[in-house]
């Protein structure tokens, strides 16, 4: 090993031990974990089995969460392309001035606890809550429509929450092309939509792809939503691991499925990039 | 009637006057040149006739239509950007293709077309090809095919050679001339690089500050310049404050200093003036001939020729000796310096230097 490199790994040793005790070492305690026996009256037991996964994969009470948890996230992840896409290409066309003002009501949103802006939202959605409330006043609907405790309603807030990556991730890409490309189709006779859906798009696909990446894998295993929104009646796999945890106190098959969670988060998000990877590879970097 | 005219063309930015009271004309079929140091208005005049930019004041007229009010898409001008601008997650064939299929051009015709720009331009064999995957020069080339392509009236260029390297951009020079030629299109081209401007153009306009300076040929431009600006802009000028004296059947008498030199006939009235005389005009004699006396001060071999610096009783005088394998005189020799009268140019005082 040369100097130089002996040198880079000494610098980044203590991000690295930061790294390893505060990421790696609980992850793999949580992993060992999943393979430990549970019983109401012994605790948790030191044998090693695949038994907590056995249970998981074998319920289909769990598919049902899984499934849920996984189309909220596509669906939020839809949601928020359809909105940042334009919004970001808003963002790439206004003047200077304008641009900061935007960017910063655009990322102000993160500034604020999930939590926060969470209780937010249950106070509109709730069933006397102020969008029911005043719907039943101007006399639209009789009884209040439901909306707290569902998927719909998660998704809504979960939307709030990452609309900002995926304007971010878009507006970036749309950055790094060039400014000129425009004026070219302009000139070549093509239609402002022409421009936006045949040149402008297509060059910030990267940008919509990797937002889409952040956007689904921060929703899969998001907490404070589903947990505030969805409650009890709507579970996803995030809210499921921390009443495993928490309110049955059996932790090895909280492990389990939280495992199960990062597993398949993993193979969504690593087929994403390779699928992304060929179709693009030879078109961008 | 020429087949583009711009009339008093202006464009303001706020308080930044960018181009103001530009006048000229480009005949069919030929190649002009906006020529003009960096900042000076080109890009600006090259937007408003292509339609991104709308003019303040001022007139642009194609082929007897005025253009104010046209929207770009439907000038039907080919341009190349000085970046190039290709659609990068398109192939060559794919990028030329964009403005045929923009005019619902038929997919035989499209074919046809594609294939016969990209064989102006050299490139058939890359037509699959990502841009990402090709050389500045070659982007270059796709950049004219695909504005070319669609037949434009005019075709309008950008710095096209600025992003090239030196060897390649003097090939270039040859190539983008040919295939104008070849592609009969009127071209009006935009540069900073005055030889690049005199290689290529049928016509320079030299522009500064956004105001039109001369619009000659290139000849014409460099033999006689009509300003101070333009003589030190187009190539190495020595340039001089003189006095003019009354002038005679055979000449003007330039006072420059305690020295008199002999210039041609000028039109202008007797008073302070500028002398400019370039270097390649200036003879080596031994110390005791030639007009004007002085020490070398400076030498520098430039392969095909030499250029020296002499220091004079007028001046720093810069001369130029094509390289013809003898021994050029040494820096600290006392060397004459002889020219012919006729190749001095008497230009009018500059009231305002940059
Ligand atoms: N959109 C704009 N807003 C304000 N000033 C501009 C704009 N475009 C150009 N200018 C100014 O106009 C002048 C001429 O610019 P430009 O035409 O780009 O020069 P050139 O192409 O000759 O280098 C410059 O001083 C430039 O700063
Ligand atoms: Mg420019």
């Amino acid at each position: 090993m040369s100097a130089r490199a002996t040198r880079a790994w000494l610098l980044s040793t203590p991000a690295l031990i930061l790294f390893a005790v505060l990421l790696l070492v609980p992850l793999l305690m949580t992993f060992l974990l999943s393979f430990n026996s549970f019983d109401f009256y012994g605790g948790i037991g030191s044998d090693l089995s695949l038994a907590n996964y056995a249970e998981v994969l074998g319920d289909s009470y769990f598919y049902e969460i899984f499934g849920r948890t996984f189309l909220i996230a596509l669906i939020t992840t839809l949601i928020c392309a359809a909105i940042g896409v334009p919004q970001a290409y808003i963002l790439y066309r206004m003047s200077p001035l304008w641009r900061s003002i935007t960017v910063l009501i655009v990322i102000g949103p993160l500034l604020i606890s999930v939590v926060v802006r969470t209780l937010g939202w249950a106070i509109l959605l709730g069933n006397k809550g102020v969008i029911n409330t005043a719907l039943i006043d101007i006399g639209l609907i009789e009884r209040p429509i439901r909306m707290m405790y569902t998927s719909g309603g998660i998704v809504l807030a979960l939307v709030h929450v990452m609309v900002p990556f995926m304007i971010l991730a878009v507006w970036a890409a749309l950055q790094r092309q060039d400014p000129a490309v425009e004026s070219a189709a302009e000139s070549l006779g093509a239609r402002p939509a022409t421009i936006f859906f045949r040149i402008v798009l297509p060059q910030a696909i990267p940008g919509v792809l990797s937002g889409s990446l952040i956007v689904f894998s921060l929703s899969a295993s998001a907490f404070a939503t589903p947990a505030i929104l969805g409650g009890r009646r709507v579970k996803v796999v995030a809210t499921t691991v921390y009443d495993e945890f928490l309110n049955t106190l059996n932790w090895p098959l909280g492990a389990a499925i939280a495992m199960l969670l990062l597993a398949s988060v993993l193979v969504v998000m690593l087929s994403w990039n390779r699928l992304v990877e060929r179709r693009f590879g030879e078109v961008f970097q | 009637m020429a087949f583009l005219e711009l009339h008093s063309l202006t464009k303001r930015f706020g308080a930044i006057t960018a181009v103001e009271d530009l006048t000229f004309s480009v005949e069919r079929g030929s190649f002009v040149s906006l020529l003009g140091p960096s900042g000076c208005g080109k890009t600006t005049t090259l937007q408003m006739v292509a339609g991104f930019e709308t003019p303040t004041d001022g007139r642009i007229v194609l082929d007897g239509r005025d253009l104010s009010g046209v929207p770009a898409r439907e000038r039907g001008l080919g341009i190349v950007f000085q970046t190039y601008a290709l659609f990068a997650h398109m192939t060559v064939a794919e990028n030329v293709a964009f403005g045929l299929e923009m005019r619902k051009v038929a997919k035989a015709e499209r074919t046809r077309r594609i294939a016969d720009a990209l064989d102006l331009v050299h490139l058939s064999h890359l037509e699959d090809r990502y841009p990402r995957s090709m050389s500045g020069g070659q982007r270059q080339r796709v950049a004219l095919a695909r504005a070319l392509v669609i037949e434009p009236q005019l075709l309008l260029l950008d710095e096209p050679l600025s992003n090239l390297d030196a060897k390649l951009r003097e090939e270039m020079q040859l190539e983008l001339r040919r295939i104008q030629r070849e592609a009969g299109v009127t071209t009006l081209m935009v540069t900073h690089d005055q030889s690049e401007a005199l290689a290529m153009s049928d016509s320079i306009v030299v522009m500064d500050r956004g105001r039109l300076r001369q619009d000659a040929t290139p000849f014409d431009v460099y033999e006689m310049p009509q300003s101070s600006f333009v003589s030190r802009f187009l190539g190495k000028s020595n340039n001089l404050a003189a006095r003019l004296g009354e002038s005679g059947p055979d000449g003007a008498a330039l006072h420059c200093g305690n020295v008199v030199l002999h210039g041609p006939k000028a039109d202008l009235p007797p008073g302070p003036v500028e002398i400019a005389l370039r270097p390649e005009r200036i003879a080596l004699t031994g110390p005791d001939g030639g007009k004007l006396r002085g020490t070398v001060a400076e030498r520098v071999f430039m392969g095909n020729q030499w250029l020296l610096r002499v220091e004079t009783e007028i001046g720093d005088m810069l001369v130029m000796r094509y390289n013809t394998g003898r021994r050029e005189a040494d820096i600290g020799e006392t060397v004459g310096l002889d020219w012919n009268p006729a190749d001095i140019r008497i230009l009018p005082a500059e009231t305002n230097p940059a």
